[in-house]
């Protein structure tokens, strides 16, 4: 690539064109110049800004005003009075589904975010330090990524044989230890179990990948010389990779739990139909079946809005905690 | 003074506690991929299995699981789908669809915010971030209101093509953001070089930039083909003509039917779906390690 790049350059450079402008016709060309850099900027980001206003502007203004009516299938902004009658409905509990639901959705992101941020922690020290052949350290990394490349229609296939009541595995050895008869995705505490499993082998690789990739950057001569003063792989790890993961650490976590609130898709694809009485119904699922299997748009995108809200302000809190800087990276600018 | 006994021993123990270290390491690592590893082998076994099997082991092995590839697919006497290619056809228009716009939105985008400082720089990219906080399934109900309104909802092929916009357009926040990265990572001066040797500024992002930042728009490209290639709830939602159903949809629809009874079909079904996506990710899992921000999901 470089060397194709090197070539296209001594093209260029052969034959210089570098006009050198004087007086007033300067101030004119540069006006210009200026004017072409704002065109050129604004060019290039339109069909950006447009996807950003449309799908997701023009959706979060739409929900507000959504929320405030009783819109069904007719699709007719029909404002409630009182204004505010989905969020009372949401708040004083007139729907009993709700708490059962919020209680849900908190063992839910709670749980699988110590698989998605806490066990993906040993899955990358593991990959990245303690397994020095890093042919089979990719190997096993891969191995962790499938679920993530998967289909989620496969995936939750999958997830149907595997606690299939007469064929799948997790019942056959369930009856050893004398589960007989249980019912992994429709018996209470179990599917909840499944339900994080189910999200837990997503959710470990992203932050593993990020671990990893942070491990990695730091400097050898640091591990060789706690090696050399005697240091054992385990004071290396926590004397050293951990405390420099810090910001890696907090990063995932709080990344993970801002997607572990949105996500549903998995939950919806393998209970689909009976996933309240399984007691797996997050949030997100619930305002997903308000809006399309009862047809309670205004309802739902009260709902919706309510856990959006929790999100902005997590958002707000990791601006404040991170900073700007830290969460994107630095930028090259034009002097 | 150690004695050649003495010795042997701190070796052995040295050895032992090695021993020990690995197989911890490795049974943290591969305990927890065993039910992985199972199912995965049980997709391919269970393809080629003439009865519903509870292990990697094949019975009665066939090919008949296959049936649907030539002729339609059945239940209960009714033709669920009359033919497999147009789901496959609709699968491939979403997935590379996606592809083409989300790459020709990002590349320009990526470029325009990581080169120029200009007004609302910043609250755009913290913008960016904001966006992806919000959960997708409020974009999904307002949305449809939009598609219902403009008269996009339920009308077959227009669906699905909105269906290919929405997609790119929900997805291209965070590709821009990973692809700033890349922009980032290409030394001004090489650009510098160009626009003094009479480049045209977009020249200089076409014939100097671009080539320059192929492993970038390689990931954004496996990343949304691969997810335009699994896509379901957007799909679900929104497309209600059977001539466009895509494979996801098809596939959850049989499932539905098909669980407990008859996974041969099932699997031999998934088998065909996934390959793709595998084959396409094996290839390129080197840039696996690029995707940072962009795997953002559960």
């Amino acid at each position: 690539m470089s060397k194709k790049f090197s070539n296209l350059l001594r093209g260029y450079v052969a034959k210089p064109k570098v006009s050198i402008s004087t007086g007033a016709l300067g101030g004119l060309k540069s006006f210009l110049k200026e004017k072409s850099r704002t065109f050129f900027v604004i060019a290039f980001l339109t069909p950006f800004l447009a996807a950003l206003t449309i799908m997701y502007g023009l959706p979060c203004a739409l929900s507000v005003l959504m929320s405030f009516t009783d819109m069904g299938l007719s699709f007719e902004l029909h404002f409630l009075n009182p204004l505010l009658k989905n969020y009372y409905t949401i708040f004083h509990v007139a729907d009993p589904r709700v708490p059962v639901v919020a209680q849900t959705t908190i063992l839910y992101v709670g749980c699988t975010l110590l698989i998605n941020a806490g066990f993906s922690l040993v899955l990358g020290v593991l990959t990245a330090y303690c397994i020095r052949n890093e042919n089979v350290a990719s190997v096993l990394r891969l191995l962790w990524f499938l679920p993530r490349m998967t289909p989620v229609i496969i995936y939750a296939l999958l997830w149907l044989w595997f606690t299939d009541p007469t064929y799948g595995p997790l019942s056959i050895v369930s009856s050893w230890i004398g589960l007989k008869g249980v019912r992994w995705l429709l018996d209470k505490p179990y599917s909840q179990l499944v339900m994080i499993a189910v999200n837990g082998y997503i959710g470990a690789s992203w932050g593993m990948v990020i671990y990893v990739s942070s491990i990695k950057t730091i400097p050898l001569e640091i591990i060789y010389a706690a090696k050399a003063d005697g240091a054992t792989d385990w004071d290396v790890i926590r004397r050293i990779i951990l405390p420099l993961l810090k910001w890696p650490i907090l990063f995932v976590t709080s990344w993970q739990t801002l997607s572990l609130i949105g996500s549903y898709t998995e939950i919806l694809a393998i209970w689909d139909g009976y996933s309240y009485t399984s007691g797996v119904e997050v949030w997100s699922l619930f305002t997903y079946h308000t809006a399309f299997e009862g047809y309670r748009f205004g309802y739902s995108a009260a709902l919706a809005i309510v856990m959006a809200t929790i999100a902005l302000i997590l958002v707000a809190i990791y601006f404040k905690v991170f900073g700007f800087k830290r969460m994107l990276e630095p930028s090259r600018i034009e002097v | 003074m150690i004695t050649a006994e003495g010795y042997r021993k701190l070796i052995w123990k040295a050895k032992i506690r090695w021993l020990i270290g690995n197989i911890i390491v490795y049974s943290i690592v591969c305990i927890p991929l065993v039910p992985i590893i199972l199912m995965y082998g049980w997709l391919i076994a269970q393809a080629f299995s003439g009865v519903c099997i509870s292990s990697l082991i094949p019975q009665k092995l066939t090919l008949k699981n296959f049936y649907f590839l030539t002729g339609p697919i059945y239940w209960g006497g009714t033709p669920l789908y009359k033919s497999y290619w147009p789901l496959v056809r609709n699968t491939l228009l979403l997935a590379l669809g996606t592809t083409g716009l989300v790459v020709a939105i990002t590349s320009l985008a990526g470029y325009a915010i990581s080169r120029f400082e200009f007004k609302g720089r910043d609250p755009l990219l913290k913008s960016v971030v904001v966006v992806h906080s919000i959960p997708g399934v409020l974009f999904l109900i307002a949305l449809m209101y939009i598609l219902n309104t403009i008269g996009l909802y339920g009308k077959g092929f227009l669906t699905l093509l909105s269906v290919i916009i929405i997609k790119a357009g929900l997805e291209s926040p965070m590709y821009t953001w990973m692809l700033k990265g890349f922009f980032d990572s290409v030394p001004w001066e090489l650009e510098w070089a160009a626009l003094v040797d009479g480049c045209s500024r977009f020249t200089a992002w076409r014939k100097v930039v671009m080539p320059l930042i192929f492993p970038g728009i390689a990931a954004v490209s496996i990343f949304a083909f691969l997810s335009g290639w699994g896509e379901y709830l957007l799909v679900l939602t929104y497309i209600t003509d059977r001539k466009w159903y895509t494979l996801s949809l098809a596939l959850s629809e049989l499932t539905y039917q098909f669980k407990h009874v008859d996974y041969g079909m099932l699997a031999a079904f998934s088998l065909l779906y996934l390959l793709p996506a595998m084959i396409f990710f094996l290839l390129t899992q080197k840039y696996l390690m690029t995707m940072r921000i962009v795997a953002y999901k559960g």
